[in-house]
Formats: C-alpha cells, structure tokens, sequence
C-alpha cells in the first residue's frame, strides 16, 4: 500500500555520475535534496573505462570543479596515472585524463554523498513520476510504494533505463555491471508526453591481469608532472600504476568476420543507435577492413583488483568468439576474461525537448541530466548533472535558471548542442566542437567560471579567495611582462638562434619575446632578473595569455558578436508557420527547438542566414506592432 | 490587419520600373504604405474619382501632373497589399516612354515623398514580405541584370552549378584538412597520423588561390552582368551626343550645334556586341567660364575616373586642339578607344594626322561617322578586346551576387591567416580554428554547419574510438 514517505524540494533518479553532481549541487545550494539508486553499491560507478578525462573531457571535468563541483577533486583523489594528452598541439587543446581507481571512486563518491548536508541517500527504484492537473510534476513513487512529494525532478537514469544487454544471440534485462535495470519508469514517463529513444553502447572485457604476458606489449607511463584536475588539490601526485598497448592482427580481424552473423549488431537484433566515436571492435574491422591493425590499451581497474580493461577492444560478439578473438592479440595467447564484453540499449530522451536549463520544455519541473538526455561519457554526463541540480534547486527558490553560454564552457557548449541540434547518436564532447576552443581551454576554466560558481553559491570561500589571489598575479605577470625590456647579450641571442628564430640588436620587451612561436616563458626567465617566482599555473597562464593573444583577440570578438544575437530574445510563444518569409524547413525546426534567442536559432541546422535576417525583420516589427497601421478596405 | 500583412517598411519608393530604355510605353511604380496617396498629388483620373476610393487590381485614366501642369496623359494601376509583387500597396503610372516624360515624372512623384527605390528594392521588398523566397530573389536580380547575352550564360552557368561545384569542392578539400587536425587532436591515442606543415601550407595555399580566382572572376562577371561602365569624353561639339544616340539608337541626348548643350551626365544601358554599356555622356570637356557648365566639366573628369572604358571622342573635321591633347595625356593608362569622328566630312590630311598621332597614345582607334553609323560594326569588336572579355569563359564558375562575393572574403581572410600561423610555426590549434572559420562562410552557401560537417568526416574517413 502506498504510504506518504517524505516531502523534498529536488528528487534526483540515479546516481550516477550525473545524479551525483546534481544532488551534491542541490543540497549545496540549501535544497532539500534526495538522491534515489537502484543499488548503493551502483553510486559513481563506471561501468565502462576506469579512467576520468581525456580531450574535450578533461576541459568538463576542470569547468566543473571550477564551478565547485566534485568530479575533479574525485578524480584527484582516487587517481592511478596521469597524463596531459596532446602536448605540443597547442594549450587549447591540451587534455587531462587518469587512470583511476574505480572502487575507491566510487567509495569517495558514496562517502561525500553520506556527508552531504541537506541530502538524503535512498536505495530504491522509482517507478512512477505524477504531475498535478497543471502539469507540474508532484510525486515521485518507488517500487516498494514509498510516495515522495517534490517540487521538482532529474531524470539521471544513464544506461539502467529500460537497460538491456547483448552478448551474442542473448540478451536480457539488465542494468550495467549486472546491476537490475528500471524497468518501469518509462512508461510514467510517456504518460507525461516525452518522447523516448533507444540507444546503445558497448564496453569491452575485464581480463585477469596474471594471464596477459606484458613483455609482448609497448608500455605507457605516465606524466613525470602530474597536473591535478582541481584548482584546489595542492598534494605533489605519483603514478602508481603503467598501462599498456596490444594490437590486433589479419588473425583477429579473421575471426571476427567469420562470426558476424552472431553479432547482434549485425544480425539486426538491437535497434539502439550505437556512438560514433566508440565503434566496437567487429565495427572497426568492417568499416575499415582496410586497415591492418587496430589498437588496444590494458589499463588496471584499481589497486586492490587483478582486473585489467580492454580499451577498444568493445564487442558484442558471443562469449566463446570473444574469447577466441582476444587470444589472436599478442600477449593474449592465454588471456582469461573475468568480465565479458556486451552492448547495452537503453532507452533516452530527445533532447531536443529541454530547455537550456534541461528542463523539460512541456513538463514544468522536471529535468533531465546525463546519459538520459543522450550523451555518452562520465565526464559530460557530471557536467549536466551540476547543471540540472543548480537550476532545479534554485527553481524551488524561486531563482531564475542559469544558463551557459556556449562561448562560455565546454559545458555550455554541451548543452546547447544538446538541445539546439539534439543527437542521433551518443553524444560525446570533442574539442572540435568548440567554436571558441581558443579562450575555452582547460588551463584557464577557473578564470571563465569560477566568479560564475561563487554567484551561484557553490564556490565556498576558501576555494574563492584562492582564485581572487591567482588571478591577480596572472593579471600583474602579464602587466610586467609588456613592461619589461630584456636587455641585448650574446648568451640570449644564442638561445635565440639555437631556437630557430632571429636574434637581437637592441633590447626587446619580454612580452615581444614571448609571442615568437618557438620561445617559451621559461626560455626567457634565465635573462628575466625581475622575473617574481611564480607557480605554474600563473606563468602559464601569463605565457599563453601574451602568446595568443591575437588568436584570443579575434575569437572574442566573435564571441561578441554572437553575443549581440543571444541578446535578441524570441518569445516563446511564436508559431513560425506565421512568419511569412521563412523556409518551411526554417519554420519546421524553429517550431520544434523554439529557441531563446536568435543566436540560438542561428545554430539550428535548416535556418540559414537568410532565415535569421526574416528572423531580425519581424523582430524589429513585432517591437514596432503596437503602433497600428492606418486601416483601409483592401480589395482583390 | 494581421501579422502576416504587415509592412516590412515605413517608406514609400518609386522608380521607373521599364528601365531607360527606348520604348513606346514607360512605366514609373510606387510601393510603400502612402503609394496611393503620393500618387493622387501626381496622378488626375479623368473620372475625377481619386485612387485612395479604388480598389485594388483595378486601373484609372487621367493626366500626370508636375507643378499643376499636365505633362503626359496614362494609366494608374492600383495594387492593394498584400496582394501586390511587394506585398505593399503599389500604383504603376504608365506614361509615355521618353525618358524626359518618364523621369519629369518620377520627380514629380518624389518631389511628393517617396524616396528613389534602390536597386533591387521592390524584389527586397517582395522577400522580406514573404512574397518570394530568398533564392527567387536572387536569381530575380540576376534576371533583371542578366540584361546581355552573355550574362544570360553567366546566369545560366551559375543555375547548372559551375559555382556551386567549385565552391563545394573547395569546401570538400578544407573540411578534409580541418577533419584530419580534429581527428588528430580529439583521438591523440589513436593512430591518426600527423599533418606534415609542408602539406598543409599546400594545401591552404590552394585553396587560397582558387577562392582568389573567384573573387577575381566577379570583377569580370559583373562587368558582363550589371554593364560596363563608360564614358564618352571629349571636347564640346565633337559628336559625343551623337555617338549616344547612335549607340542606344534613339534620341537621347540634346543634340544642337551650340558648344555645351550636354551639361548633365545622363545615364544610360545599351547593348553593343553582345555587352552592356552603362553609357554616361558627359558635359564636353573644355575649361570654361559657365558656372553650370564648369559643374558638369568636373563631374565629366570624376565620371571618366570611375569608368572601366572610356570613349574619347575626336572632331576630324577640325585639326587636333590643344583640348585634344591634354585630352589624351589625361588618357595615360586608362582603358579606352579614340573614336575618331566625322570621317565622312574629314579631310584625307586630317585623318592621317590624327591616326597618327593618337595612336601613339591609345592603341585602340576607330574612325566613324556616328552621323550615318559607319564604324559602328568595327566599334562593337573592339569593346570586348579592349576589356579583355574576349579571353572569358562565360561558363566558368562564377560569384553571383554581392553576398556570394562576401562569403569568399569572409572565408580569404582566416585561411590566409591560417596559413600565416603554419608558416609561422604557431600550434595547429589555432590553425585548425582559422580552418573553421574559413569553412563557415563558404558553408552559408549551401545552409551547412561546419562543425557538424567536420565532425561527421572524422568518424567516416578515421577509425577512431575506443
């Protein structure tokens, strides 16, 4: 029977890496706050990759934690390796990503989360969301009956939602690691008018570490300099841990085609739409069979654990085909697989239906966070999670939402993709989808947002007073350096010419220095004697700052402009079948996304510039509307 | 009133919507929300009923009026919006088609409030109100100013791709590269090879020169599209009127025998040898005392100054005068044609005088009588080599349009800076960003996002993912 359990300003469903970083936000921001998990043991979980980070995702993972989040200070304090990727690229795309500790993250997570003031942790599946007569969302109701009443909700349910597995001609129910899945909670959410989807995604095997001969494998360190994701993790960090680097073989790849008719992908048996960007290995093989190998990475699941993951190695094949097919690697030969490999489907939402806010635009209260809402990944899954928990707590205070701007954050730019374009595949973040990559790195995310985290309330006083002194030495390095006149000497101008660039006749400002491509600030500093001493992240920040700057100039002259497009707001109430001038595409996709603003419009793939100057024209009259025209009788 | 019916613009234009060209009837329109009104101050129905009582598609007898004087007797036709070309209320004002009734009438009409149309303005009109889509009006425009025989070909290749074709595989090329660098920089542990900066700045600078060559093109092209513009110079009295006349084959211009008679620059478009001339006879050139005179002297000088071929006109029938000469230095380095005039009444010592001396000066001569027309065929094959429009190919690709043309600059001057920064050794993330936004431009030409598109490449032509 059900029974009235409790009463909460913001429910969250899930607790993964998106309900984590929700309900930590909400309860921070004084909500009332109550986190629901199928499975205590499921919290933080990573069901797929032991690792945090990587390109575009180590960006989220600093913006969050400059933003006050919990994601990097996880990460840095449940780390096994770490490495900056793509050194040499240029800073914008420098990324961050560990190994970690899978259990210990997890256990780190769950802790906090017991911690938490203003938080309640729950065990248990909810099977029913109920919205008043107004459509407002009310109650949320578990499987053993429990009702909660909530003023508002995110839907975090990642992959456990109607989650499904498939290894070979089996599938069953399931959520990920053998986790139950939520069998019920679509079918409410229906009733509430969503539309959902089916994806899927895959992970590969966990093998027993004793069985792999390593000696056949290319070893991979880690970085010498650990740089840690928090601005506010201070201890010296030490790999723990290598990983490794197998190939796959004509042997493999033989194997694996000569039992693709036992592939559920193949057979036709799943319908979810799989990612891109994360093929399993019998898709590598057919899409590009051209190619004579393919690689793989042997990464550690924890300290305490002889689990080792198989990164790129993903597969849905059946069991004994998996196992035949990893013993062709070499190093393999004797492999024994502790975990095997699967596809899950789950069912998703279309994004295309939430606000920048990620609420829901016909169901008023409800929001959705993380792989739910389409995306792929911890990393972009954390992001939206903060998002959804800022603007559902501050929703219940009666608070106007935040929105990111995407000139902003890789997390704006997230989200708008997200709910401008929406994803007909797991969406997984790519350096290359940031327009403004070049003012958007992930050595400066705190100076983007970490003033935005303390006027949202999440950024507590010590983390800000630290930013405030960081910023101010960055702003007085970079003023000396456009100051200060290194004076002519043999010794620079040999640096300089040992460096491939012109040496001097006269003494030059460091700053002029510095711009020159193949000098860096630490190059300098030898011929700098007013030079303070300053920690990394300020004279790296003064480096690039000075470096770029007329790469930084341009982009955010860009970002100005867009600005004056998202400062043009479109009422929410236009029907843009009215607007004559408009492409029956333009009207189409504007009627479905009904974007804020025109710069979001702008955005819409099928509105084209012609269509934003109609858009602009029957702007700039609806403000003029008011003021009749003279009547007439018009004839014809 | 409703939505959909609302003016896009408060003001009223008029034009002559036939052109200027010789014809029987010549029509002056007027769109706006006081066409009707500013019409009836113009326009006197012989049945004495205003056109404000009439209801659209229907059309009144009467006089146009300037000053209360009755200067033509026509037809108003009446468009009540939206159901016009504009979407706007519109009066036609047909008139007589001399062009000194048509334009005393057009005055008449913006001495009342309208404001000349600009080019293209009733088509604008006709977009921003719904009436036709953007690629309607544009290829409108072409259309109005596809006014030659070769610009139809240019029009023609423009409609079957040539453009389109070279701005795709421009595209095509930079989105290879721009995939390339994201798949190198998102997927760092895969094997995605590395771009050697040699082949890189080769490539930039390919695409650079042929987005260069479209821009160079549409120099040429709207010359062969919107008409050459030219000048007929010469001192008072030569027989520059006369050589209008005889190009648009009517009269034109006031033609006496009184030194000075031209003293405003009138325009106008004629076809010579498969090219539009947009003509401007000009007031003579000769240092004069007339206030009026010397005003149209000095717009003569800025008229051949922004003039892509002029046309110096020379009196055979008198020996070469100081005007002449300093004429022809004036001449230095200008794209132009001495016509050498009156051969008919000329002395056989004369016009071996001048055929010398001048063609020293200018290389392109031809002697004529614009009085009876002989010469004129000789003229009309000399134009397009003097321009060097012989050597095009009216097939290419070519820009249509202003905003095509904006779309090549606006995608130049990233790549060119993205090639600055290889050669400069900055790191390929900023370059990958110039890549990007030089494919945007180009992307608005065919309604794509560039980093769709370029993320899509990547998945398609690199195995990358775990």
């Amino acid at each position: 029977m059900e029974y009235i359990a409790g009463n909460y300003d913001v429910a969250i469903i899930g607790a993964g890496h998106a309900g984590v970083e929700a309900a930590l936000a909400a309860s921070r921001l004084g909500a009332n706050t109550i986190l629901f998990t199928i499975s205590l043991d499921g919290i933080a979980n990573m069901p797929c990759n032991p690792s945090i980070g990587g390109t575009a995702k180590g960006h989220l993972v600093r913006e969050i934690d400059a933003l006050g989040g919990q994601m990097g200070l996880a990460a840095d304090a449940t780390y096994l390796q770490s490495r900056m990727l793509n050194q040499g690229k240029g800073p914008a795309v420098h990324s961050l990503r560990v190994q970690s500790d899978r259990v210990k993250y997890h256990i780190y997570m769950k802790h906090i989360l017991e911690k938490a003031p203003n938080l309640t942790v729950k065990q248990a599946e909810i099977v029913e969301i109920r919205a008043n007569n107004d459509g407002r969302v009310s109650q949320v109701v578990t499987r053993l009956e429990a009702v909660y009443s909530v003023k508002t909700i995110i839907v975090a349910t990642g992959t456990y939602l109607k989650g499904r597995i498939y290894v070979g001609e089996t599938s069953y129910e399931s959520g990920p690691d053998s986790m139950q899945a939520a069998t019920k909670l679509s079918d409410s959410l229906r009733k509430l008018g969503m539309t959902l989807r089916r994806f899927k995604t895959g992970t590969p095997a966990r093998a027993k570490r004793s069985t792999i001969d390593f000696t056949q494998l290319e070893m991979q360190e880690g970085d010498t300099e650990i740089v840690p994701f928090s601005f506010m993790t201070e201890e010296e960090m030490k790999n723990q841990v290598v990983c490794h680097i197998a190939y796959t073989n004509e042997e493999t790849h033989k194997v694996i085609r000569a039992n693709l008719d036992r592939s559920p992908m193949y057979s036709g048996k799943i319908e979810g739409i799989g990612p891109r960007y994360c093929p399993s290995i019998e898709d590598k093989v057919v899409r590009f069979s051209e190619k004579p190998r393919h690689q793989a990475f042997v990464e550690p699941m924890g300290i305490d654990t002889e689990e080792m993951y198989l990164q790129g190695l993903s597969s849905s094949l059946p069991l004994d085909v998996q196992e035949a097919m990893y013993r062709t690697i070499k190093g393999f030969e004797h492999i024994e697989l502790m975990r095997n490999a699967y596809a899950i489907e789950y069912d998703c939402c279309d994004p295309l239906e939430l606000k920048p806010s990620l609420e829901f635009k016909e169901i008023s209260g409800l929001y959705g966070a993380g792989q739910f809402n389409g995306t792929s990944g911890y990393e972009e899954a954390a992001a939206q999670g903060l998002v959804a928990g800022i603007n559902a707590a501050r929703q219940t205070q009666g608070k106007e939402p935040v929105i990111f701007p995407r000139s902003g954050s890789y997390i704006g730019t997230l989200i708008d993709d997200l709910v401008t374009k929406g994803c007909s595949d797991p969406y997984r973040m790519m350096t290359s989808r940031s327009e403004y990559r070049l003012i958007l790195r992930q050595d400066n995310a705190d100076l983007r947002l970490t003033p935005i985290g303390r006027e949202i309330g999440l950024v507590e006083n010590e983390r800000w007073s630290r930013f405030c002194k960081k910023k101010i030495a960055v702003e007085q390095e970079i003023q000396r350096l456009e100051r200060v006149t290194i004076p002519l000497s043999n010794t620079l101008n040999e640096m300089l010419v040992s460096r491939e660039t012109s040496p001097i006749n006269a003494g030059i400002k460091a700053a002029e220095l510095l711009r020159r491509p193949q000098i860096g600030y630490q190059d300098i500093r030898p011929f700098d004697p007013s030079a303070p001493s300053l920690p990394k992240e300020v004279w790296e920040q003064a480096e690039i700052e000075i470096k770029y700057a007329g790469y930084i100039k341009k982009q955010l002259a860009q970002v100005e402009q867009m600005k004056k497009l998202e400062s043009r707001f479109l009422p929410s109430n236009i029907d843009y079948k009215d607007i004559a001038g408009l492409r029956l595409e333009a009207q189409e996709k504007l009627n479905r996304v009904k974007p804020l603003n025109l710069g979001q419009a702008s955005r819409i793939s099928g509105v084209s510039p012609a269509d934003i100057s109609v858009l602009v024209i029957w702007l700039e009259q609806h403000r003029k509307k008011q003021q009749p025209m003279e009547g007439e009788v018009y004839g014809g | 009133m409703t939505a959909e019916h609302q003016k896009i613009s408060a003001s009223t234009i008029a034009a002559i919507a036939t052109g200027l060209t010789p014809s029987g009837v010549g029509m002056i329109r007027i769109s706006g929300p006081e066409a009707v009104q500013i019409s009836d101050k113009v326009f006197q129905p012989i049945n004495g009923v205003p056109l404000l009582k009439r209801r659209g598609y229907t059309s009144a007898y009467g006089y146009i009026c300037s000053n209360g004087e009755k200067i033509d007797e026509g037809i108003a036709a009446v468009y009540r919006a939206p159901f016009s070309y504009t979407g706007e209320d519109i009066v036609e004002i047909s008139c007589h088609g001399g062009v000194y009734l048509m334009q005393k009438t057009l005055q008449a009409v913006l001495n009342h409030g309208a404001k000349p149309a600009g080019a293209g303005e009733f088509t604008k009109r006709a977009f921003l109100n719904g009436k036709i889509s953007l690629d309607q009006a544009e290829s409108v425009m072409d259309l109005i100013q596809a006014n030659s025989a070769s610009a139809a070909r240019a029009a023609l290749a423009g409609k079957d791709g040539a453009l389109q074709k070279e701005i795709a595989s421009i595209q095509r090329e930079l989105v290879g590269i721009a995939s390339h660098l994201a798949a190198w920089i998102d997927f760092p542990e895969e094997d995605v090879e590395e771009l050697a900066s040699s082949s890189l700045e080769q490539q930039l600078e390919n695409s650079i020169i042929r987005l260069k060559n479209l821009n160079q093109g549409y120099d040429t092209g709207r010359l062969i599209r919107e008409g050459i513009p030219t000048a007929i110079v010469g001192k008072p009295n030569v027989g520059k009127s006369t050589l209008m006349n005889l190009l648009s084959r009517y009269e034109r211009s006031i033609v006496t025998d009184v030194p000075g008679t031209t003293r405003d620059i009138i325009e106008e478009s004629v076809q010579v040898g498969g090219y539009v001339l947009r003509l401007a006879d000009t007031a003579g050139l000769r240092e004069t005392t007339d206030q009026v005179e010397s005003i149209g002297i000095a717009w003569s000088r800025k008229k051949m100054d922004s003039s892509e071929l002029v046309l110096a006109v020379f009196d055979m029938s008198q020996p070469l005068g100081e005007e002449d000469i300093e004429l022809l230095n004036n001449l230095k380095g200008r794209t132009a044609i001495a016509i050498l005039n009156k051969n008919d009444v000329a002395s056989i010592q004369n016009i071996s005088d001048y055929e010398k001396r001048i063609s020293d000066k200018i290389p392109f001569v031809v002697a004529m009588s614009a009085q009876n027309g002989d010469g004129l065929e000789k003229l009309e094959q000399m134009i397009p080599n003097v321009l060097g429009l012989g050597r095009i190919d009216p097939s290419a690709a070519m820009l249509a349009n202003e905003r095509q043309r904006d779309c090549v600059n606006r995608s130049l001057r990233p790549l060119q800076d993205g090639l600055d920064a290889v050669q400069a050794g900055i790191t390929l993330d900023a370059v990958s960003v110039c890549l990007e936004d030089a494919i945007s431009p180009l992307m608005e030409l065919t309604g794509e996002r560039t980093s769709d598109v370029v993320i899509e490449q990547v998945f398609e032509r690199f195995c990358v993912g775990k």
